[in-house]
């Protein structure tokens, strides 16, 4: 396999961005990294993105963002309707068939300008589900309730996940929830989707990410300690809810394993889960124990910016790989409801 | 091999052979044939810094473009990016609404979107006085068949007092009578000039003669 690493990001999430177009707050991001490791448009092998015409309530919305890219002369270049961790899984495929020795990937949504929780209904199944209008907050409590009166976990666990987010996203600039809290008042909250409380639910923000991924020599040069990706995989649960153990990710699990999750002691993982519940479900189906800091960033209850939070969990992660914060790490991304695709990738420094 | 390949395509599956046969107790219940999920969403869409400042200046019947930071570049609309070098643009300009047909296409069946307009009808690419990329324009005030590149157009606007923060604001564009700017569709994919490219780039940059 050749030698992947994230040599840099820049990211942005705020509550909302009300005044900027997507193109204009995510132009500071990509020309700002590349200006950042002293790249132009035209040293880069090929330019992947990830956003969602269904919250930008646009067809075609991704290609107004290409502008902020710089698109001339003309530049190898793709898109995927997902999170942009799955960006970076296409240019890191891009990259290992030995032709380009740089990518560029960015991912971003502005999901203030509707209703999230409502878009989200619009992934599940198209005849049966989607026309009920599930509500993204409702479905997850459905997994939650099962795993609350199955045993699986218990209120006081989640309540501790959420505390512990809150005071791990107070360290963090990018975090939009960052009020500590004691698992104890979280508990006292009145639940939004019974049995989820606020401080369960993902603290939804505007913005994006762009990331730079270089092989071998070329991340050296570029990068004073490249974040490697040693492993990477990605995996699909069934679509309908019906049919899957909403208690446990068979697909997080599979994905864990093929990356090799389990080869070496991990000294933290950022993890996307937008919900507590979500959280915990990842936790186990990783194998990750007390010795494993578990999203120092305060993940995606911190901040969570729609189609960017897999790849900002990447980005969280290498950043603090080539801080020395660490020598191994796990960045892992989901989408679909309940957590139904899973992408898990083992970050190392040298 | 997989055994779905071995199977005889014209052997139908027992499955399909058999007719359905339904619970008693919805036996004479008439069948759903078929079903509508109709889908709304609502959003509000903000146009950004940029086109907020170009769909406010419309209101005064001025077009604004944005200017690479780089190349010096003209782009309507603006979107406060700069396609050519990647940069934000943060400098606005002005722009004419006189322009040239770059090129042009006639369509002869309705659109249900658009039921005000009546075919046949041209649309085309203007490139705007003072710009240096082209806009989509509807083009009124002609046969379809005395369409042509090069034709100098001007912008006919909405009366004064039924001006908003819209393109709307222009209802068509319509000839000039000027004399035609020449030497264009020679197969010059744009009048963006790209650095260090020197087959992209083009002489026609500044409009007509």
């Amino acid at each position: 396999m050749r030698p992947v690493a994230v040599v840099g990001s820049l990211q942005r999430q705020q509550r909302s961005i009300p005044n900027e177009s997507e193109v204009e707050f995510m132009t500071p991001l990509i020309d700002g990294i590349k200006t950042k490791l002293g790249l132009t448009q035209q040293e880069i092998g090929f330019t992947c993105s990830g956003s969602s015409d269904f919250i930008a309530g646009m067809a075609f919305s991704f290609v107004h963002t290409i502008d902020g890219v710089g698109p001339t002369p003309p530049i190898q270049e793709s898109h995927v309707e997902m999170d942009g961790a799955w960006a970076l899984y296409e240019a890191w495929v891009k990259l290992q068939l030995g032709e380009i020795d740089t990518a560029l990937i960015y991912s971003y949504s502005k999901s203030s300008g509707g209703s999230l929780r409502d878009v989200l209904a619009t992934q599940m199944d198209p005849y049966y589900v989607a026309p009920l209008w599930p509500d993204a907050f409702a479905v997850e409590a459905l997994a939650a309730r099962q795993m609350l009166e199955g045993g699986t976990v218990s209120r006081e666990q989640l309540a501790e996940i959420a505390s512990r987010s809150r005071t791990h996203g107070a360290t963090n600039p990018h975090a939009i929830r960052t009020t500590a809290k004691s698992a104890a008042d979280i508990m006292n909250e009145a639940p939004v989707a019974d049995p989820l409380r606020p401080s369960d639910l993902p603290a939804s923000a505007d913005g994006g990410v762009a990331v730079i991924l270089a092989t071998g020599d070329r991340a050296k040069d570029l990068c004073d300690r490249p974040a490697w990706i040693r492993g990477i995989d990605h995996r699909i649960d069934a679509h309908t809810l019906g049919v899957r153990d909403l208690t446990t990710s068979m697909s997080a699990r599979k994905a864990a394993e093929k990356a090799g999750v389990h080869h070496d002691k991990v000294d933290f993982a950022e993890l996307y889960a937008p919900f507590t519940t979500s959280e915990f479900v990842l936790t186990q189906a990783l194998g990750l124990n007390e010795s494993t800091v578990i999203n120092p960033s305060g993940g995606a209850l911190a901040a969570h910016t729609m189609m960017a939070s897999g790849l900002i969990r990447i980005a969280e992660a290498a950043e603090r790989i080539s801080a020395g914060d660490g020598d191994r790490a796990v960045a892992h991304a989901g989408a679909g409801p309940v957590l139904q695709q899973n992408l898990v990738c083992v970050l190392e420094g040298e | 091999m997989m055994a779905g390949f071995q199977q005889d395509p014209s052997v139908r599956p027992t499955a399909l052979t058999k007719a359905v046969t339904m619970p008693a107790s919805i036996a004479e219940v008439e069948q759903v044939q078929s079903v509508r999920t109709p889908i709304r969403i609502e959003y509000e869409v903000t146009p950004g810094k940029s086109l907020s400042a170009y769909l406010r200046a419309l209101k005064d019947k001025r077009i604004l473009g944005s200017v690479c930071p780089e190349t010096g570049q003209v782009m309507v609309p603006p979107r406060g990016v700069s396609p050519v070098s990647g940069k934000r643009c943060t400098e606005m300009v002005e722009v004419g609404d006189t322009g040239y047909v770059e090129s042009f296409n006639i369509t002869r069946l309705p659109i249900r979107s658009r039921p005000e307009l009546e075919p046949p009808y041209i649309s085309a690419w203007v490139v705007y006085d003072g710009a240096n990329n082209s806009a989509i324009a509807l083009i009124a005030g002609i046969e379809p068949e005395e369409a042509r590149i090069g034709m100098r157009v001007r912008a006919v606007w909405k009366p004064d007092d039924e001006l908003e923060e819209s393109a709307a604001n222009i209802l068509h564009w319509e000839p000039t009578g000027e004399p035609d700017v020449t030497g264009l569709g020679q197969g010059i994919i744009g009048r963006v000039t790209v650095p260090a490219d020197d087959t992209a780039s083009s002489e026609l940059t500044g409009g007509p003669p």
